[in-house]
């Protein structure tokens, strides 16, 4: 059963936490983000869960770090200045494998920048943000029925995997109201069960996934964030270990990248081939309602990171891919990487939205 | 239970330096955590980076050796999160006060119901003896090498004015009241934090005239002053030298605190 809403996004990206059982929230107030906090303020406790405002940016992540280990399902918001605070964290969480939600609703940057202006300025900076090698998950949502189903997804993505998992909003989706079809209940797959009496950094199964020994059972973890062998016990100075650590925590979510691929493709057959993912989506629908033409095709990317870049072969005639994205062309570039066709940035800052005839512009040029 | 079955016997022998004192401080605050009758899984310590912080990973309990300064801001998530464990936090001068000067003064505000235990080494013992603040005027590190020029925090006062509801300072030569001090942080509710002077051979004292370890002890307890003397002293209006310090109990109350156990 569903109920039909009339929502904000940052209110249905609180509400999809509140769905998929998140119990813990620790954040700092933060232009365009603090609806999703102000809004988990009110409903965490009467839930029996915890809000706590913490002291900047730093002390949310670090917050809902340690809530984690106690078996929470933890998060918190924030937007671009927050986020940078954020990154050391943001690493050790990647390197001590503790499932997290950040939601990052983007605005203009850099700096401070336009508080309340839309923009996708941070998509290189949540995959490469954290000092060292590591890899992420961020999901892109286009709608408000998104941001509460990515959000969702996010939590089951960052239990699955045991890593922190990005909802890489932007302010247009945070604050536009539209309609939202709620769900009564939503699918949880929760953490990997962790076999007592076992070193608790050991891994076994081929997804490269450890068992999550929660604080409180009586396994004794120790979690650190300098380089640990299975025991958990720092060997910060073991090069083939440190190796051996950091390539898995990369290759147990690169590996599983079509696992975790989450696109649709639109004429699969056409030459030019709009890819956009965020705010930028909903332009490129306006577009291919308008010009009913099957020559030009659309690819809707939600999960950005770790990148589809299979999604890309689905178009065999591309003779060009057009990229509309609130930035210089992040993703654009990430596209190129995997294409041998012209990849054309359409980059827009300033905060408004890609207008259609922006699209059509850039369609109409000759390559 | 004995103190020492709360140690994590295959992480040793431990890092820390001959003539250090952090480890009279680990006995210390283990010898109170026995005496509280906890159980070790409901027990969690926490840290952040140096050589304080390497405490918790010697200890046979489940522990979140975490990013520099940062300690009290994750140990604020696992107390909120689960206020029936016993959260304890070992931190240092430079990680504290320096870049986590801010994290403690909104714990000591929110009175959160936890332990800390700053081994007060007054300097950066683990990246080789920078200056930090509380490293005393005009006393050598590798970055003040003409003498400190800046005055030193005092984090008892800085405790007791952000609002924690207890706190107290000792050294590491006074191993019978930190034990107790300690005890009485652990039994109240709220924020306790315990100041620990301690000497560090190393990275402090070979620069600052005393490269015998116990030279550095006896110059912490010839310098410590009770609060009690101290008090005397001030009533009668005689002059309190400057190079003493205040070591006992400084501050008990019982003000509205969080994350208290059910």
């Amino acid at each position: 059963m569903t109920r039909l809403e009339f929502w904000q996004g940052n209110t249905a990206c609180a509400e999809g936490a509140l769905a998929a059982g998140c119990n813990f929230f620790g954040g700092y107030p933060i232009t365009p983000s603090t609806e999703v906090a102000e809004h988990m303020a009110a409903k965490l406790p009467k839930k029996g869960g915890v809000f706590i405002q913490m002291e900047d940016e730093i002390a949310g992540i670090a917050s809902i770090i340690g809530a984690s280990w106690t078996g929470a399902r933890s998060m918190t918001a924030t937007s671009g200045p927050g986020f940078s605070l954020m990154m050391e964290n943001i690493g050790f969480a990647a390197m001590t494998e503790t499932p997290c939600v950040v939601v990052n609703v983007q605005r203009g940057g850099p700096s401070t920048g336009q508080p309340t202006m839309s923009a996708q300025g941070d998509m290189m900076q949540v995959r490469f943000g954290s000092h060292g090698d590591y890899a992420v998950i961020a999901l892109c949502p286009a709608t408000v029925q998104e941001m509460f189903e990515l959000t969702v997804k996010a939590f089951n993505l960052a239990d699955k995997y045991r890593t922190p998992v990005f909802v890489m909003a932007d302010e247009t989706i945070g604050h536009m109201r539209e309609k939202i079809l709620v769900p009564d209940s939503v699918e949880k797959t929760g953490r990997k069960p962790f076999i007592s009496g076992t070193p608790p950094f050991r891994v076994t199964d081929p997804d490269l996934i450890p068992g999550f020994p929660a604080f409180g059972t009586g396994q004794h973890v120790h979690v650190t964030g300098l380089t640990h062998d299975e025991r958990g016990y720092p060997a910060a100075t073991n090069p083939k270990l440190h190796m051996a650590l950091v390539q898995r925590l990369v290759d147990k979510i690169e590996n599983a990248r079509d696992d975790m691929a989450d696109y649709d493709v639109v004429n699969p057959d056409a030459e030019q081939v709009f890819i956009a993912y965020g705010a930028p989506v909903r332009t490129v629908m306006q577009v291919m309602h308008d010009k009913k033409d099957n020559n030009v095709g659309f690819l809707r990317i939600r999960t950005v990171w770790p990148f589809p870049e299979k999604a890309l072969a689905k178009f065999k005639n591309a003779k060009r891919f057009l990229v509309p994205e609130m930035n210089l062309g992040q993703i654009a570039r990430e596209i190129q990487r995997h294409v041998k066709v012209p990849v054309v940035s359409i980059a827009k800052l300033g905060g408004e939205l890609h207008t259609p005839a922006d699209l059509v512009t850039a369609l109409e040029e000759k390559a | 239970m004995s103190y020492d079955e709360w140690f994590r016997e295959d992480r040793l022998p431990h890092i820390y330096c001959a003539g250090c004192g952090n480890g009279t401080i680990i006995n210390c605050t283990l010898a109170a955590v026995d005496q509280m009758g906890w159980k070790k899984e409901d027990t969690v310590f926490v840290s952040g980076i140096g050589c304080s912080s390497r405490a918790p990973g010697y200890i046979l309990t489940d522990s979140l050796h975490t990013t520099h300064g940062r300690a009290l801001a994750f140990a604020t998530g696992v107390k909120m999160a689960k206020p029936a464990f016993n959260v304890v936090v070992f931190t240092g001068d430079g990680d504290m006060a320096a870049i986590g000067g801010n994290h403690f003064i909104h714990a000591c505000r929110r009175n959160i119901d936890m332990t800390v235990v700053c081994m007060n080494n007054q300097i950066y013992g683990m990246t080789g003896g920078q200056g930090s603040p509380t490293t005393p005027r005009g006393c050598l590190s590798s970055t003040t090498p003409f003498g400190c020029a800046e005055p030193p925090f005092d984090l008892c006062e800085l405790a007791t004015a952000a609002g924690a509801n207890y706190v107290a300072r000792w050294t590491s030569y006074h191993v019978k009241e930190l034990e107790k001090a300690v005890k009485v942080g652990l039994e109240t509710p709220g924020f306790s934090f315990i100041e620990v002077l301690v000497q560090c051979p190393t990275a402090f004292g070979r620069r600052n005239k005393f490269r015998q370890v116990m030279d550095h002890v006896e110059f912490l307890k010839s310098h410590s002053l009770l609060k009690a003397k101290r008090d005397r002293m001030l009533d009668n209006h005689e002059h309190v030298p400057e190079d003493m310090f205040v070591v006992g109990e400084l501050t008990k109350r019982n003000r509205p605190a969080i994350g208290v156990k059910p």
